[in-house]
C-alpha cells in the first residue's frame, strides 16, 4: 500500500509542492491565460512570455493538490529557456508519459524531474491534475506566439 | 453499541454484492461515497435482470403479451415511486433521465409560452448552497428570458440565511428553487417554511430533493397544501436504484400549466403535419421510449427502502453522522464544513484536513480501500462562501457501520503522518 503510494508521492514531487520553482504572476508577459480542472476545481493562472522563438518566462498562480502544484513548479524548471519547439516536444513527450496507463518508460534525458510523474500515470484519477499546467502552458505559448505575428 | 443503527445491519450489508468486495491487500471496501451514488441491493439487480431475461419490449406500444407485461412493470414503478413519496397522484410522477434533467425541464418550459412563463421584472430566487444543477438551468432561463436570479445566503455555521426573506420573496418572485438536504453542507432545509413563504407571494417552489429522498422519509401529502412545494425533483441512483432514471414530481395543476419539453412519440394525442394536440400528464412529458428497465429497478429499490423502513433509516444515517463527526473532531488540523448536530444535518460530511490538499487526502485513502469523494461536490459556490477551493466529503447510506467510520479516521491520521503534517 505505501509502496503504491510512495510511487505516486516521490520525494521529488513532495519537494516541488513544498517549494515550487517559478511561482508567482511576473512581467513582462505575451499571453496569461485561466485554466480549471472542472470536475475538481483546480484553478491555474498561468503567463508565458516567448522573446525570439525562446520560452523567455513562465510564470503561475496555482491553486490545487500536491501533484498539480508539483507539476507546474517541473514544468517551467523544463521549458524556461527553451527554444518554443524543443518546449512542445517536452510537452508532447510528457503526455506520452501520462497517457500511458503506467507503461510507458520515462525518458530522463528530456524529463529531468518529471520522471517522478511515471507514477502519476497509474492512477487514471490524478492525470488531469498533473496535465492541468502543461495544458495552460501550451495554450498560453500558442497565444503569445499568434500575438507576435500579428 | 451505538443508539439508532439499523438492527440487522449484517444482514443487509449482505444484501449488497458490492461490499463484499476486496480490493488490493485483500483489503475490504469501505465505500463512504453514498451521496455520489449508493450501491445496489442484490434485489435489485435481479430484478432489472429478469425483466431483461424475460420480459422486455417497448411500452405502451407494443400489442403483444411482452409489451403488455413490460408496461405492467413500468407504470408499477411509477406506482412504486409514487406511494414512496407519499405523492397525491401517481400521474403527477413524471420520469426523466436524472435529476438535472427534472430541474432543466421545468426551468426550460417556464421560459416558454404559457401562465407562469418568466419574463423581465420577473424573480427567480435559488440559494449559494445548492449543487450546480439547480443553479445552472436557472441562471440559463433567466439569461434567456430577462428575469432577475436571486439567492439566499449562507450563515458562517452552514445554514440558509433567512433574514432577507422579506426582501427577498416579494410580488415579483414567480419561482423558488432550493435544495432540500445540501449535498456538501448536509444541510436540511425548512422546505414547508420557505415553500408557505413562497406560496404567499405567488411563486412556484421547486424543491431538488436528490439527497433528501434517499435519507428522510418524505411524504408529500403530509404536507398542507400552502407548505407543500410544487415540484420535486431527485435521482433514481442514490436511492439504491440504477443510473438513468430521474423523478420529477410536480403538483397537478402546475405540470399541466407548463408546455411540452421534449417533443417525440408517447408524449402526443394527435399529430398532424400542421399540429399535434398532447397526452395528459404524465406521459406529456415522456417523449420517446423511456429507461424501461430503469424505472422497474427503480420501483424494486425503493420497494427496498420501504421494506427496511425510511424512519429507520433516516436513524441509522443520524447515528453514524454523529459518530463520524465524533470521530472526525479527533483528527487534528480537521475542519468540518457544515452543521454539527447530527439531528439537524444529512449524512454527506465535508471537511477540510489542514496542510493536505483533498486530492491528495482522497488518493491516500484510496490505496487504503477507502473511497470518499474530493473536489467541489458540484457546489462550488458553497465552497466559495466559506473561502475553500474543494473538500473531502465522506457520505454514509444504510449499510455504513462504526467500523467504517474508523477506518476512515484511522486513515485519516495516516495520511497526516504520510504527508509529514505536524
Amino acid at each position: 500500500m505505501s509502496a503504491e503510494l510512495d510511487s505516486l508521492y516521490q520525494e521529488i514531487i513532495l519537494d516541488h509542492y513544498k517549494n515550487p520553482h517559478h511561482a508567482g504572476l511576473r512581467d513582462p508577459f505575451g499571453a496569461e491565460v485561466h485554466h480549471v480542472n472542472p470536475t475538481c476545481g483546480d484553478e491555474l493562472t498561468l503567463r508565458v512570455q516567448v522573446t525570439d522563438g525562446t520560452v523567455a518566462d513562465v510564470s503561475y498562480d496555482a491553486e490545487g493538490c500536491s501533484i498539480s502544484q508539483a507539476s507546474a513548479s517541473v514544468m517551467s524548471d523544463l521549458v524556461i529557456g527553451r527554444s518554443v519547439e524543443e518546449a512542445m516536444e517536452i510537452h508532447h513527450t510528457f503526455l506520452t508519459l501520462m497517457q500511458g496507463k503506467g507503461q510507458v518508460e520515462p525518458d530522463e534525458d528530456v524529463l529531468e524531474d518529471g520522471i517522478a510523474f511515471a507514477g502519476v500515470a497509474k492512477f487514471p484519477a490524478r492525470v488531469k491534475c498533473a496535465l492541468l499546467s502543461w495544458m495552460a502552458w501550451k495554450d498560453a505559448t500558442a497565444r503569445a506566439q499568434e500575438d507576435s505575428h500579428v | 453499541m451505538i443508539e439508532g443503527l439499523l438492527p440487522e445491519l449484517d444482514v443487509i450489508r449482505k444484501d449488497f454484492p458490492i461490499l463484499e468486495r476486496t480490493l488490493a491487500d485483500g483489503r475490504p471496501l469501505v465505500y463512504l461515497d453514498s451521496a455520489n451514488t449508493s450501491q445496489k441491493p442484490q434485489v435489485v439487480i435481479d430484478t432489472m435482470v429478469d425483466h431483461l431475461e424475460r420480459h422486455n419490449a417497448n411500452i405502451s406500444r407494443a400489442m403483444h403479451l411482452l409489451g403488455a407485461e413490460s408496461t405492467e412493470a413500468f407504470e408499477n414503478g411509477r406506482d412504486r415511486v409514487a406511494s414512496f413519496i407519499g405523492a397525491p397522484s401517481r400521474e403527477e410522477v413524471i420520469f426523466t433521465k436524472n435529476a438535472s434533467e427534472a430541474l432543466n425541464l421545468v426551468a426550460n418550459t417556464l421560459a416558454w409560452k404559457g401562465p407562469h412563463q418568466l419574463g423581465e421584472g420577473d424573480e427567480v430566487v435559488i440559494t449559494e448552497m445548492e449543487h450546480h444543477s439547480n443553479i445552472v438551468p436557472w441562471q440559463l432561463v433567466t439569461e434567456r428570458t430577462g428575469a432577475t436570479l436571486r439567492w439566499f445566503g449562507l450563515t458562517d455555521e452552514g445554514e440558509l440565511d433567512l433574514s432577507d426573506i422579506d426582501d427577498l420573496l416579494t410580488e415579483r418572485t414567480k419561482v423558488v428553487a432550493l435544495t432540500w438536504v445540501s449535498n456538501m453542507l448536509g444541510t436540511i432545509n425548512p422546505i414547508a417554511e420557505i415553500t408557505r413563504r413562497a406560496h404567499q407571494v405567488g411563486a412556484l417552489v421547486v424543491v431538488d430533493a436528490s439527497q433528501a429522498v434517499p435519507q428522510l422519509p418524505v411524504d408529500l401529502q403530509s404536507f398542507d397544501e400552502e407548505s407543500r412545494p410544487d415540484f420535486l425533483a431527485f435521482t433514481g441512483h442514490k436511492v439504491v436504484g440504477p443510473t438513468g432514471v430521474g423523478v420529477l414530481w410536480g403538483r397537478r395543476e402546475a405540470l399541466e400549466s407548463l408546455p411540452p419539453f421534449l417533443g417525440g412519440g408517447e408524449m402526443i394525442e394527435t399529430v398532424r403535419m400542421e399540429s399535434s394536440t398532447y397526452a395528459p400528464i404524465p406521459h406529456r412529458f415522456e417523449a420517446g421510449t423511456p429507461p424501461i428497465v430503469e424505472v422497474v429497478g427503480l420501483g424494486a429499490a425503493v420497494d427496498y427502502l420501504d421494506h427496511v423502513g425510511m424512519e429507520a433509516i433516516h436513524r441509522h444515517e443520524q447515528a453514524i453522522t454523529g459518530y463520524a463527526l465524533e470521530g472526525l473532531a479527533g483528527v487534528p488540523g480537521l475542519t468540518v464544513l457544515g452543521p454539527l448536530d447530527p439531528t439537524r444535518r444529512g449524512g454527506a460530511v465535508s471537511f477540510e484536513l489542514a496542510g493536505v490538499h483533498p486530492h491528495d487526502v482522497a488518493t491516500v485513502l484510496d490505496t487504503r480501500g477507502l473511497a470518499v469523494r474530493a473536489g467541489h461536490h458540484c457546489a462550488r459556490p458553497a465552497h466559495a462562501r466559506f473561502g475553500v477551493q474543494s473538500s473531502v466529503r465522506m457520505s454514509s447510506y444504510l449499510y455504513t457501520t462504526p467500523a467504517e467510520i474508523d477506518a476512515l479516521v484511522e486513515g485519516l491520521h495516516f495520511t497526516r503522518d504520510y504527508f509529514k503534517v505536524s
